[in-house]
């Protein structure tokens, strides 16, 4: 029983060892290693029949991998491509319509939003409130009103901000549009 | 920074086109052409889908050409449309998508087994060998050896394509050509023979 047991950790530390060997020979191979361990390995390559062979093992996968070529497809690929590509522009880039200050924007009207609420919410917290038996939030709800904030007035005002932006936002990408269609145009008579 | 078979770089040519010299992309089509369709055809074996696919990216890639913003190679780029062209190619054929489930890939390798017998002169060439070889290999594993080895990218670009540091990718890499040996030794290990002996 502890002869098995020995004879299976012998072989663990085996395979450990073979790993810690591979991994040092990759490197090596990759040319990923420090000039010192370079030196080590070349050294132990010179020497070692372990390594020796090894190295002739992983050798020949990274030479069937290197020397393999690529595949090619048809003879009228580039042609193929250069008439689809023919039907359309070159697309603004994403970066140049979406503009960041709008984004920017947008999101610190949330957190404002988000922020404001929170702080509306934690003042009119009771936290002395005796507990019940049954449960109760600790807010009074009654206090809670949203129509004194949310009235005509301020929708209309909201409304007319997103109108804004997004009238903004449509003549900046109506205008990269129509300079990308200029320069479509002088590369097809050119 | 690549250069093309016209002494331009990469960089130049996206210029060219950008600036409206629509002809100047197919020298960018020429350079990169095998390296799109080798990567599409680990998606797809099926040679006309991957023409197919292969053309859609470059279409894609065209009209996204302002979008490149130069930070990472030209191929790293091409390879992120190559991948999302392919998956919803797949996707949209309804086809075999390899999982990484280790459960469905052992399941292809076996049916790729019981198929070596019909494809015993295939198997002779080392081309066909080593791609039967890469197909048995999980994607991921599949793909760092891939973009490694046919895409010639570096650790660092093959981080960035994946999303992950370039030791994660050293490690990845290792043990994919590791399975690649296994895989070798198992099933072609008279091949490979052949192969040394020449």
């Amino acid at each position: 029983m502890e002869q098995k047991h020995l004879s299976r950790n012998l072989l663990i530390k085996k395979l450990e060892m073979e790993q810690e060997i591979e991994k040092r020979l990759w490197d090596y191979i990759d040319n990923r290693c420090s000039p010192e361990e370079k030196e080590i390995v070349g050294r132990l390559l010179s020497q070692d029949p372990v390594w020796q062979m090894k190295y002739a093992e992983l050798m020949g996968v990274h030479d069937l991998l290197q020397k393999e070529d690529l595949d090619m497809p048809s003879l009228r690929f580039t042609k193929n491509v250069m008439e689809e590509i023919a039907k359309y522009q070159v697309a603004p880039a994403t970066q140049n319509y979406i503009n960041k200050n709008v984004i920017r924007g947008i999101g610190l009207f949330l957190l404002t939003l988000v922020a404001g609420l929170f702080i509306y919410i934690t003042k009119s917290m009771n936290w002395n409130s005796a507990p019940t038996s049954h449960f109760s939030l600790p807010i009074d709800t009654a206090k809670l009103n949203p129509e004194k904030f949310m009235n005509n007035t301020v929708v209309l005002v909201f409304t007319g901000l997103t109108v804004v932006l997004s009238l903004i936002l449509l003549d900046q990408f109506l205008q990269m549009k129509k300079k990308m269609a200029g320069h479509g145009t002088q590369g097809g008579t050119a | 920074m690549e250069v093309t078979s016209t002494g331009q770089t990469d960089t130049e040519i996206i210029n060219r086109v950008l600036k409206g010299d629509q002809s100047a992309f197919a020298l960018l089509v020429e350079t990169y052409k095998n390296y799109v369709f080798t990567l599409v055809l680990r998606f797809t074996e099926n040679r006309e889908d991957a023409e197919e696919i292969a053309q859609d990216v470059f279409v894609k890639a065209y009209r996204s050409l302002a979008d490149f913003r130069g930070d990472s190679k030209f191929s790293t780029w091409l390879f992120t449309i190559t991948r999302t062209t392919c998956l919803s190619f797949l996707r949209k054929k309804k086809l075999d998508i390899r999982s990484l489930d280790n459960e469905r890939t052992g399941l292809q390798v076996e049916n790729r087994e019981s198929s070596f017998g019909a494809n015993q002169v295939e198997q002779k060439s080392r081309h066909a060998m080593l791609n039967r070889a890469i197909s048995m290999l999980s994607p991921d594993d599949a793909q760092v050896l891939n973009l490694f080895y046919k895409g010639d990218q570096s650790l660092e670009e093959i981080g960035k394509i994946m999303r992950l540091d370039p030791n994660t990718i050293k490690v990845k890499l290792h043990r994919a050509r590791q399975r690649l040996k296994d895989k070798l030794e198992k099933y072609f290990a008279h091949e490979v023979r052949e192969i040394h002996a020449d």
